[in-house]
């Protein structure tokens, strides 16, 4: 009897030592994941609170617990502002046990945060921001940048615009980091496809009457506008061209980066046949329609943008490498989240593999948008009509000016 | 071709054309503003939201009673009259005998609630709006083309200050309106009933704010922040044109709108700049504004 009490104590004291084991792994006993986005300003749809409903399902999927510690969200608005994304980073990272932060739409916020995270040894999930210089001058051992990029857009719709036979081009240019990248980009493909560049006008950002700018573009007799601007800006200018007879008159646009909550403010009228590329939409297959069904119940009915299905996708990713390197430290999770394949519920991502400069290269769709007679309702709006493989939508590695790249 | 600063004079016209039409916007706003600050000293930093509520009522009735343009404009400037009475009745009658700061403070903290609650409900992308099927399409003026919709928002503003300028100098409603800016209690022992004048002229100046908003519908993105993004450069125009001058709001309007329209062409990058730098030179030389009296 005594014997008997004696093993199921020393049993039970042994399982109580592996459980204390597992957990002293995760430091704090929980992960924190900060969702770090713009919760009131411009880029609120395309981002915003839909991206912390969107990490928070990609929590309960994964069963909310990694190796039984449970997993929290914290979320923050950091306005578009460098400086405040950066304090809150530090903040959260110091005093608040944070493990890693995701989303991070604007460039200049993701940039301030990957400097943060870096020097900590943090995980970042950059999911919103553009700038390819999150791959390149700025990468990081401990950063991803998850769901597209400048080049990506660049390559994606200025490629097909140009063999459609769209050889001139006329910029305009939001006057920022990001409008100046993207349009150094869709120089670069227009110029590589034998395609002329007609000139460029950079407007301030940001920016409500458009009408100026179009009509230096329609004067320039360029074939395509290319508007390397987003989120108001563009739609205003899509807007104010058709106002102005420009679409009318022959010439085309070529919106760089557009969402699909421009298109829902548009409105198809406005915006059809317009060619675009993304990297999500919710109507291509069982999965993206199951995950994005269920994202939209939460949302009001709204449908998700890439940006929303990629910070899932980057958040279950960022659990499953917690999972399997059996700790938070930054650099043992990112080396996980390399080796593993990127899979999720979602959809995104397909045939995703992260590289040493820590792009998420996967593949990529040109669209176009519908007519109001093709579409079926609300949120019913693109036709995909190319899947751009992955290798060939992203900068090549052997392009990347990132110190991590072995050369 | 001729030119003038290195552009075809054609290409010229088109931009002053269009800064006439911006500056349309400007004056419609800034004679609101300027109306209210003369008569209530009031600075009224709502007039932002105000005006994109303009727009939103114009939205909303169309999608929920399908009233079109033309019932907006009638409908958004009531509703939006209506709304700024009550805000004047339940907190800015508590103020006038404060300092102006405290209705600055007290409106710009309105505008913030309306906007976030805007933004709550209608997200930040904004809504489409048509522009009405009377005035669609445009006119070739050989220089530029010009739409017919902006033809028409140049027309509506320019009746819309006129008559109000007539109104306020050349009508008795209007002479009593200025006499109560000058001595209340004065016009008050004259058997005026100065308290609901005041009123009703907040009520006009913030319905001219929700006019603008429904003649801006059809062009600009219909979002929660459409005002902010412009009051900032209405407040530089009543400033330049000087405090509470209707006349001096009106014209300034029009001829920053138009500076704005040549410095696009010119150097782009300044366009958001130049009229702040223009109120820079005229604070430093003409404190009280080009067109304001005294100090």
């Amino acid at each position: 009897m005594l014997k008997k009490a004696l093993i199921g104590a020393a049993c039970l004291t042994a399982m109580t030592v592996a459980q204390a084991q597992a957990q002293q792994a995760y430091s704090d006993n929980k992960i924190k994941i900060g969702i770090l986005t713009d919760l009131s300003g411009t880029y609120s749809d395309l981002a915003g609170k839909g991206t912390i409903i969107a990490a928070q399902m990609a929590i309960e999927d994964f069963g909310g617990k990694v190796n039984g510690v449970p997993v929290e969200i914290v979320s923050a608005d950091h306005q578009n502002k460098a400086d405040i994304a950066s304090s809150i980073a530090r903040k959260w990272y110091d005093t608040e046990q944070v493990d890693a932060i995701a989303e991070l739409v604007t460039t200049a916020a993701a940039v301030a945060v990957r400097e943060v995270s870096k020097e900590k040894g943090k995980i970042d999930l950059v999911s919103g921001a553009a700038s390819t210089a999150l791959t390149n001058a700025k990468c990081s051992p401990t950063g991803f940048h998850w769901t597209y990029d400048t080049a990506a857009l660049a390559n994606g719709t200025a490629n097909a615009v140009v063999k459609n036979g769209g050889k001139s081009w006329y910029f305009l240019t939001a006057d920022y980091a990001f409008g100046h990248d993207l349009q150094a980009q869709t120089e670069r493909v227009v110029k590589a496809n034998g395609g002329e560049i007609k000139g460029a006008v950079r407007h301030p950002f940001p920016n409500s009457d458009f009408s100026s700018f179009l009509l230096q573009a329609q004067s320039s007799g360029a074939q395509i506008i290319g508007l390397a601007n987003a989120g108001a800006d563009t739609i205003n200018s899509i807007k104010q061209a058709k106002e102005f007879g420009i679409t009318q008159g022959g010439q085309s646009l070529a919106g760089l980066l557009v969402f699909i909550t421009d298109i829902h403010s548009l409105g198809l009228d406005t915006a059809q046949g317009m060619m675009m590329t993304t990297g999500y939409y919710w109507d291509m297959d069982d999965e993206t329609r199951a995950w994005s069904k269920r994202w939209s119940a939460k949302m009001d009915g709204k449908m998700p943008s890439m940006v929303h299905a990629g910070t899932y996708s980057s958040v279950i990713h960022y659990l499953k490498g917690l999972a399997a390197a059996k700790t938070d430290d930054g650099m043992k999770v990112a080396d996980q989240m390399r080796a593993l394949p990127i899979k999720d519920a979602s959809g995104f991502a397909k045939n995703g593999k992260i590289r040493a400069d820590g792009r998420m290269v996967h593949d990529m769709y040109l669209a176009q948008v519908k007519k109001p007679a093709e579409s079926k309702g609300p949120w019913d709006y693109y036709k995909i009509t190319r899947t751009i493989p992955g290798d060939e939508a992203y900068q090549p590695l052997a392009d990347s000016k990132c110190d991590l790249v072995k050369k | 071709m001729m030119t003038l600063f290195g552009i075809p004079t054609a290409a010229l016209f088109g931009q002053l054309l269009l800064g006439l039409i911006n500056g349309a916007f400007y004056a419609m706003l800034s004679l609101g503003l300027a109306l209210i600050f003369g008569l209530l000293n009031i600075i009224n930093f709502s007039h932002g939201a105000q005006y994109m509520m303009g727009a939103f009522v114009a939205w909303l009735a169309l999608t929920y009673l399908g009233a079109n343009y033309w019932v907006a404009l009638v409908l958004a400037p009531v509703a939006v009259a209506a709304f700024g009475i009550v805000l004047e009745r339940t907190m800015l009658s508590r103020l006038y005998k404060l300092d102006h700061l405290y209705g600055l403070l007290l409106t710009f903290g309105l505008a913030l609630i309306i906007e976030g609650i805007f933004r709550q409900l209608y997200g930040i992308s904004g809504m489409p709006y048509a522009v009405p099927k009377e005035l669609a399409g445009g006119w070739n003026l050989g220089f530029m083309y010009l739409p017919i919709y902006r033809a028409w928002v140049v027309v509506a503003s320019l009746v819309l200050c006129l008559g109000t300028w007539l109104l306020i100098e050349k009508t008795k409603l209007g002479a009593y309106l200025r006499a109560a800016t000058e001595n209340p209690a004065l016009v008050q022992a004259f058997g005026i009933n100065v308290p609901v004048m005041i009123t009703l002229t907040y009520g006009f100046g913030v319905a001219l704010a929700g006019i603008a908003g429904v003649l801006a519908a059809p062009i600009y993105s219909v979002n929660p922040l459409m005002g902010s993004n412009l009051i900032i450069v209405v407040f530089a125009v009543v400033v330049i044109g000087g405090m509470g001058s209707i006349l001096g709001s009106v014209v300034t309007g029009f001829m920053l709108g138009m500076l704005e329209g040549l410095t696009k062409v010119i150097y782009p990058e300044a366009a958001s700049t130049v009229i702040f730098m223009v109120m820079v030179v005229v604070l430093l030389i003409k404190p009280a504004g080009l067109f304001g009296k005294g100090a």
